[in-house]
């Protein structure tokens, strides 16, 4: 298997083909080329004639360099040794430590059993209002950040990981801007929070396959320490990229494009990731909470539409703030009736009354005249979005739900809320 | 056949290429052989001497060389008493029995009995000398609450004569029960289980029935303006977020049919999971036992081999064909049938085919009809009818109608329910757009009146059109008030609570009340000058409704509320 084959037959894109024998399905192979060395896997057998794609890219590849075959699909080492460090895509250093070869684990490993899966049941507490009292984030949930380029999307991410009551963080960063890898690894350095992480990051500037490799790399360590008993919150940033990154090695295939130039597996591509969230009946749990810019702020665009099928339901993130009325989390039925007995009664209530509020903002906004009870609402929905709305609230649930009574109290008559009377007696400031 | 085999002469994704020697046929499985692991696979083309096989495994590890071996059989299922209450993956592979063995993951290459290994109390029917052919009965066995048939194999040709059966007794699921013997001398020894290849319509039926009869689903957005018929086919397509897969679970709860066979082909885990944990907990009030007692899962989530997804919704109907063989009413519900599609695309963008409309193959829609019309009711041949409902979701692309799958669907389907994002983010539920959607069966009150109820429905709508440009005030009191019937309308009969255990599930008898009184209501003429008045009277009117709807019809209340509700706006009549 450690044959070395010197005759590579075409270079397209970052796939090269090269005539080889004996050669398995997914294996990883290593290309010395004049740079150096890179590694590559093979993604199409027909009959002699090998497909790799070149994890560094097909720049300055020669049809005279030589490929070697290792004999093992694309690996990466797994142990507590992991925490603290920084990774690129192909599982290489990025920081100044050194290179871990241990006890290395398969990515892309097979999929969970559905009967092993377990009904989720606990919530994570983030200090944002928006989440915790609205759209509460639940352990094992798969949700992406829906957003618009030039939202505060990573910061918010950043915020997560670090206020996030998880044991273990696995960032995983794609097309990364530089400044983004840096200002996640500053964060997190200073909030102590670096010493239970794990990043791979690829950032805008490396090539294009690595990009592919780290939903996969970060999953497949994330899954190992679940399974250790850990709890786990992966971050992926930016799905999209990832998406844009299958796109290309799809074209350079000569795949047939399904919608907008993306692969017709892209779903599957993507729910193979999200659905790796999981809670062990007997062990720890994967959390997914990742980012999906969407070009044009198109939500069918292919991908924020193909992951919206996939998630477990979506944040927002709009003009800085997260979004009451786009956003969903499907599992917050699972935890918030064993919160506070306010907790369901008052986030309607208070979700109905701001409803009422942009309606109430769109007749003003034609010249219609304000009744008393718009005015009411007027007030109440900038009160809604200065205290809770705003990204930079940070307290806990019950904080923000008493605050929730005190907004509701500023502004309304008790009966004018919609709320149950016992519940009113029980919690509105006195 | 065993030893017929052949060589993997490429690999690109899930297909494999296969060169063989010995004659194969088309849709036979074979297994790709990969150190001590066997890959199930399926012919799906044969070009110039190479098969093309699309393997329902991942295909890491695999390498051009490596042995194929062809099976001589179609990619079947197996067909006995023990198949309810099973939780299966699309090639009917049981997960909890697969959990046991291999733990957290699903470990590829491993294939377990489908059919639970034990007894059963036989009953013969037949006796030695009778002659049988395809699907005559030879004997029962109690499943659960259902008596279940045993049958003769439906693959079996002409007429067979019974030369041995077994006393009634307790026997083993694959025990040989019976022989039989046809003309030419050909013998046959039956056990209660058999196969059949799942992407052939089973067919041992006497004819095929037009679907007459209402299947209640207790939704009355469905069972009064947009029935489904036992025996037909109805679509749910939607954006993400609108509740397809609520309220398909809702149908599977509540529909009036014997068994219900859910194929959640290609979406989340989770929901399996909550299916898999509350059914065993809800009681069916048809049976009073569990609902998991009529109840079989083929899960193939999002994340297991895409082949498999193809082949799951398969696996479903053909479950669905066999106990429709026994004289029961079955509901099939697929979620998401965008998903199977986009599985065939895969694998025809693998083949290199042609591509049609957003790279889906040519032969989609009729890929799509074939699969509904294996729905139907039918008379079998002792004369009972049965029947097999197809229900099946869409996840279009953006959550727009206009794609290949969702007009491949409503070409075939004969009723549409089709989920708006809008009504979804207002939080109706269900989120059924009621003007868009249509059925071509009969519900259970009378179509004039539903008509009726649904100009009015039309008409408030487009009043309201009408008012986002002219405000209220340019609105005259008498469409208005029509405006605020269909909102009533919507609001107190489409809408329903679904945290509301009693508003929840509404039966047939209570809906043809509840019905009588709204039609009542819209159709009167009311006595009003101001707008305000107008609005106050609908208000009232809706909370006494929505009050009405929660109570049980077996309380007292019920009566004294309906005739509080019917004086109340008796006395704004003109």
């Amino acid at each position: 298997m450690q044959k070395i084959y010197t005759k590579i037959e075409s270079i397209v894109g970052n796939v090269i083909t090269v005539r080889a024998e004996g050669v398995r399905n997914s294996d990883l192979a290593e290309i010395t080329t004049s740079s150096g060395k890179s590694y590559a896997n093979v993604i199409k057998l027909d009959r002699d004639l090998v497909s790799l794609q070149v994890f560094a890219g097909g720049q300055g590849v020669s049809t005279g360099d030589s490929v070697r075959f290792l004999g093992v699909p694309m690996r990466v080492s797994y142990s507590e040794d992991l925490l603290g460090r920084v990774f690129n895509g192909a599982g290489q250093p990025r920081d100044k430590g050194p290179e871990l070869t241990d006890n290395l684990i398969n990515i892309g490993g097979p999929s969970v059993n559905p009967a092993k899966r377990i009904i989720p049941r606990n919530m994570i507490r983030t200090g944002i209002p928006m989440i915790d009292v609205f759209n509460t984030l639940v352990r094992s949930q798969k949700l992406p950040i829906f957003s618009v380029s030039g939202e505060p999307y990573n910061q918010l991410l950043a915020r997560i990981a670090m206020q996030a009551e998880v044991d273990v963080i696995v960032l995983g960063g794609m097309g990364l801007k530089y400044d983004d890898y840096l200002y996640f690894k500053d964060t997190l350095e200073q909030s102590g929070a670096m010493s239970r992480t794990t990043m791979f990051i690829h950032t805008a500037s490396d090539p294009t396959v690595e990009c592919t490799l780290v939903p996969d790399m970060s999953l497949a360590v994330a899954e190992r320490f679940a399974l250790d008993g850990k709890n786990v919150l992966v971050l992926l940033t930016d799905m999209t990229n990832f998406c844009d990154a299958l796109k290309e090695t799809a074209i350079t295939m000569e795949q047939v494009p399904s919608n907008r130039g993306y692969p017709g597996d892209l779903y599957s591509a993507l729910a193979s990731r999200y659905e790796k969230a999981v809670d062990f009946d007997s062990a720890g749990s994967v959390t997914i909470l990742g980012v999906t810019t969407m070009p044009g702020d198109d939500v069918t665009h292919p991908v924020p539409d193909n992951t919206g099928y996939i998630t477990e339901g979506q944040y927002y993130l709009k003009n800085g703030h997260i979004e009451p009325f786009g956003s969903l989390s499907r599992l917050k039925q699972q935890v918030n009736k064993d919160t506070r007995d306010d907790h369901r009664a008052l986030m309607d209530a208070m979700i109905k009354l701001y409803a009422a509020f942009k309606d109430s903002v769109e007749k003003k906004s034609m010249g219609f005249t304000m009744s008393d009870w718009d005015e009411k609402l007027l007030k109440y929905g900038n009160l809604f979005e200065t205290k809770l709305m705003d990204l930079s609230v940070n307290i806990p649930l019950e904080e923000a739900l008493d605050l929730g009574w005190q907004i509701l109290a500023d502004c309304f008559e008790k009966n004018e809320t919609g709320l149950k009377t016992d519940l009113i007696s029980k919690y509105w400031p006195k | 056949m065993a030893n017929n085999i052949g060589h993997v002469v490429s690999v690109n994704g899930n297909m494999v290429n296969v060169e063989f020697e010995n004659a194969i046929a088309k849709n036979e499985v074979g297994y790709i052989v990969v150190g001590d692991t066997r890959l199930k696979s399926e012919v799906i083309r044969i070009n110039n001497g190479v098969a093309a096989l699309q393997v329902y495994e991942m295909t890491e590890g695999i390498a051009v060389g490596d042995k194929v071996e062809f099976s001589g059989e179609l990619l079947s299922v197996e067909l006995g008493p023990g198949l309810l209450t099973q939780i299966y993956d699309g090639l009917q592979n049981p997960l909890p029995a697969l959990a046991e063995q291999c733990g957290f993951f699903l470990q590829r290459g491993v294939y377990l009995k489908a059919i639970p290994d034990r007894d059963w109390e036989f009953t013969p029917v037949s006796k030695v000398g009778d002659i049988v052919v395809a699907g005559d009965t030879l004997g029962t066995v109690p499943e659960g609450v259902f008596t279940h048939q045993i049958m003769v194999p439906f693959d079996l040709l002409g007429e067979w004569k019974v030369t041995s059966i077994v006393e009634k007794g307790k026997y083993n699921v694959r025990a040989t029960i019976a022989t039989i013997e046809n003309s030419k001398g050909a013998k046959k020894e039956l056990s209660m289980v058999f196969t059949w290849p799942v992407k052939k319509a089973i067919k041992c039926y006497d004819e095929r029935l037009r679907p007459t009869e209402p299947m209640v689903t207790k939704v009355r957005i469905i069972d009064t303006f947009l029935p489904v018929a036992k025996g037909g086919t109805f679509c749910t397509p939607g954006p993400f977020g609108a509740g397809k897969t609520v309220l398909q679970h809702m149908e599977s709860k509540n529909s009036d049919v014997d068994i219900v066979i859910i194929a959640a082909c290609g979406e989340r885990a989770g929901e399996v999971v909550e299916i898999l944990k509350e059914f065993p907990e809800l009681i069916d009030p048809k049976t009073g036992k569990s609902l998991m007692e009529r109840t079989i899962i083929i899960c193939n989530t999002s994340s297991m081999p895409v082949a498999a997804r193809e082949a799951s919704v398969y696996t479903a109907v053909t479950l669905a064909e066999y106990y429709r063989n026994m004289g029961l009413d079955v509901l099939m519900l697929a979620d998401s049938t965008s998903r199977w599609a986009q599985a065939m695309r895969e694998m025809s963008g693998r083949l290199e085919e042609i591509p049609g409309e957003e790279a889906f193959p040519a032969y989609l829609e009729s890929k799509i009809a074939e699969f509904y019309e294996r729905a139907g009711k039918v008379r079998l041949k002792d004369g009972r009818t049965a029947s097999v409902t197809i229900g099946g979701t869409v996840s279009p692309a953006g959550g727009n109608f206009e794609e290949p799958v969702t007009q491949a669907t409503l070409k075939v389907v004969g009723a549409f329910h089709g989920l708006s994002r809008e009504r979804s983010d207002a939080r109706k539920y269900p989120a059924i757009h009621p003007l868009d959607s249509w059925s071509k069966y009969e519900g259970i009150i009378d179509s004039a009146k539903v008509a009726e109820a649904g100009q009015i429905l039309r008409r408030s709508n487009e009043v309201n059109q009408m008012m986002k440009v002219v405000g209220e005030e340019g609105t005259s009191t008498e469409d208005y008030i029509t405006y605020q019937k269909g909102e009533l309308l919507d609001a107190a009969y489409l809408q329903q609570n679904s945290f509301d255990a009693v508003d929840a599930a509404a039966p047939v008898n209570r809906q043809q009340d509840t019905f009588s009184v709204m039609y009542d209501i819209l159709k009167a003429d009311y006595d009003f000058e101001e707008k305000n008045d107008v609005r106050n009277f609908f208000n009232q009117l809706r909370q006494a409704f929505l009050d009405w709807n929660g109570v049980p019809q077996d309380s007292p209340e019920y009566e004294k509320m309906k005739s509080s509700l019917i004086s109340l706006y008796k006395g704004k009549v003109r």
